[in-house]
């Protein structure tokens, strides 16, 4: 029994070892290396896509959610939260070449469509993470004397952090991958090293755009989730 | 005090409009426990809600202690209410400290004198401050969690409590005990409290009055036993059960049904004594206290009669004893338990107090009956 469990988490070691020895065979590694000051330059370029277009959905994604969760607007939320579903069946490739030809070519277009992209995930988690919250939560915090604004803050907000948080980290997961495309529209980022490997048919460029937008995305996953961890209170928190 | 006058209120539904709640008029006295009781849908809820203007009233005044509450606004007056709900509403990102500490803070306390009182009142709830101040409400049970769900209402000391049926969500047993413990601090605090419940059982054991209400129209609005003894109509009847007589017995203590004349004796005393003590009282038996005057047997007047010689040599040991404080449900339940006629009735400390019989109890319970028949 022993004997199985321990080989059970040493085999995946010697198949990624065996793997990587592969890897090194073909001379890719080295190809890759031979990138690396391109990476640094684009990792930089696609950081700055991400956190530009990823805190402009978070700063209009969640006080819209909020907006669209209050009473007063009961009537009209559905169906602009049905908008918003129409509006990402719309492929992102498209979103940036529709951003392209209202906004030319470059960094705001980019920034735009990978905007748009994330900013859905956002408002519905913190639409429906606000909802969600126990209507006898609001009556209590109401008949203690709290007014709408306090109760958003002290009673709403905390109780649906989880579930907008959970809302961002898919956003910027999407947002990390898809700013590989803002290259096609002349923004730059990881794309550049990714399709001009493509078009050359040049496997090690490829994956020298490839790899660290998947580690990219993996990182932001990451940091994302311990902020998710670490902020959202602990009586409302289901990871802790 | 609460007082509650032409009270209405009208809902406006697309199938017409609905009264809720028709000119209530009522008055709880301060330190009291109003029970608003009824079927679901009876505009009890309502009639509490609009109290602290959760439900903002159609027509009617609401005073506290003598003021119109329109003179306030909305969250001035909720803030100096008191409110707990069936579901009980802790914030679950809150500590057990920040919960209570709610109120306090809105009325701008500082932080400081608002810890101390809430460490304070987990005491009066017993539970132990520095175990629970830092908890999340997730960590605690049912039964704690609804303990601090009162005693968050209490936080700023109001004088007024609202308490749509803080109990409903507890089972059986522990209802009983926090029942009993809500009573105990009532009784110290002297909160004035309007109390929703659609238990008449409950409405009976916490009321100091007792309002039925039916589609919206305050039908009955008397002391718990007047309810039970005095039902207006045959609405009331029902509801109350007909077994309305029995849970009288909750509300009578046994103190009160004690009868002192039975004669008692010491285990040195001849059976001589004994029989002319009882033939002098008229009764047929007579308790034996020991040195510490605590019940511990008895004679009866056929034995003393018939035998000679002591006490000690003819009497019969006790099986059961009723407490002076509990109430009478639970003396004859103990009587038919053992199946006997009459049970000896001692203080908390063992002290003997008296007899409770069955005549006795009847003739108690009867008393309000035969009151009610001369008006």
């Amino acid at each position: 029994m022993f004997g199985q469990s321990r080989f059970a988490q040493v085999f995946p070691l010697i198949l990624a070892f065996l793997a990587g020895m592969g890897i090194q065979a073909t001379g890719l590694v080295g190809d890759i290396v031979s990138y690396s000051s391109d990476i640094v330059y684009l990792v930089q370029q696609h950081l700055l896509l991400v956190a530009v277009s990823g805190s402009l959905a978070i700063l209009f994604g969640v006080p819209l959610g909020v907006w669209l969760s209050r009473p007063a607007m009961r009537g009209y939320s559905e169906s602009i939260m049905q908008t918003l579903n129409v509006g990402t069946t719309i492929p992102t490739l498209a979103l940036l070449a529709l951003s392209m030809s209202f906004l030319g070519i470059g960094f705001l277009p980019s920034i735009f469509g990978l905007f748009v992209a994330s900013l859905l995930p956002i408002v519905r988690n913190a639409y429906a993470g606000l909802l969600a919250v126990p209507p006898y939560l609001k009556e209590s915090a109401t008949g203690m004397g709290m007014k709408a604004w306090q109760i958003l803050l002290r009673v709403e907000l905390p109780n649906a952090l989880f579930v907008i948080f959970a809302g961002i980290r898919t956003a910027l997961a999407i947002n990390v991958g898809t700013a590989a495309l803002a290259f096609l529209i002349g923004g730059g980022g990881l794309g550049e090293l990714i399709f001009t490997g493509i078009d050359l048919m040049d496997t090690g460029m490829l994956l020298a755009g490839a790899v660290p937008t998947a580690l990219l995305a993996v990182l932001v996953d990451f940091v994302v989730g311990q902020c998710q961890l670490r902020l959202v209170p602990r009586g409302v928190n289901p990871l802790r | 005090m609460i007082t509650l006058e032409n009270l209405t209120k009208v809902f406006e539904t697309p199938s017409g409009p609905i009264v809720a709640a028709d000119h209530v008029n009522m008055e709880v006295k301060e330190g009291e426990i109003c029970v608003l009781l009824g079927p679901s849908g009876c505009g009890k809820t309502t009639a509490l809600k609009m109290i602290n203007r959760l439900i903002p009233h159609t027509s009617g005044k609401v005073f506290i202690n003598g003021k119109d509450t329109d003179d306030y606004n909305d969250t001035e007056l909720r803030r100096s209410i008191g409110y707990v709900i069936q579901q009980i509403g802790l914030f679950p990102n809150m500590t057990i400290e920040e919960n209570i500490c709610v109120v306090p803070q809105l009325l701008g306390w500082d932080m400081g004198k608002a810890r101390t009182r809430a460490a304070e009142l987990l005491e009066m709830v017993a539970l132990d401050p520095a175990v629970f101040l830092k908890r999340y409400p997730k960590e605690l049970s049912g039964g704690q969690q609804q303990r601090v769900g009162v005693v968050r209402a209490l936080a700023a000391d109001p004088p007024v409590m609202l308490m749509d049926e803080p109990f409903g969500a507890i089972d059986p047993i522990n209802r009983e005990i926090i029942q009993d413990e809500f009573l105990k601090m009532q009784a110290t605090l002297r909160k004035t409290i309007m109390f929703v419940s659609h238990d008449i059982d409950e409405a009976v054991k916490m009321g100091d009055k007792v309002a039925i209400f039916r589609a919206g129209k305050l039908e009955q609005f008397d002391s718990p036993d007047d309810i039970l003894a005095h039902p207006v109509n045959d609405f009331i009847a029902d509801f109350v059960g007909t077994d309305r007589t029995l849970k009288r017995l909750r509300l009578v203590k046994v103190r009160d049904a004690v009868d002192t004349t039975v004669p008692t004796v010491s285990k040195q005393d001849t059976l001589e004594k004994a029989g002319s003590l009882m033939t002098e009282h008229d009764k047929e038996y007579a308790v034996v206290l020991d040195r510490d005057a605590r019940p511990v047997a008895y004679v009866l007047r056929g034995t003393a009669e018939a035998q000679r010689g002591s006490v000690a040599d003819h009497h019969v040991p006790l099986t059961a004893r009723a407490n002076a404080e509990a109430d009478l449900r639970t003396a004859v339940s103990e009587m038919f338990t053992h199946d006997i006629t009459w049970l000896p009735c001692v203080e908390s400390n063992g002290k003997y107090v008296g007899c409770v019989t069955q005549n006795g109890i009847t003739h108690v319970l009867g008393e309000t009956y035969r009151r009610g028949g001369e008006h």
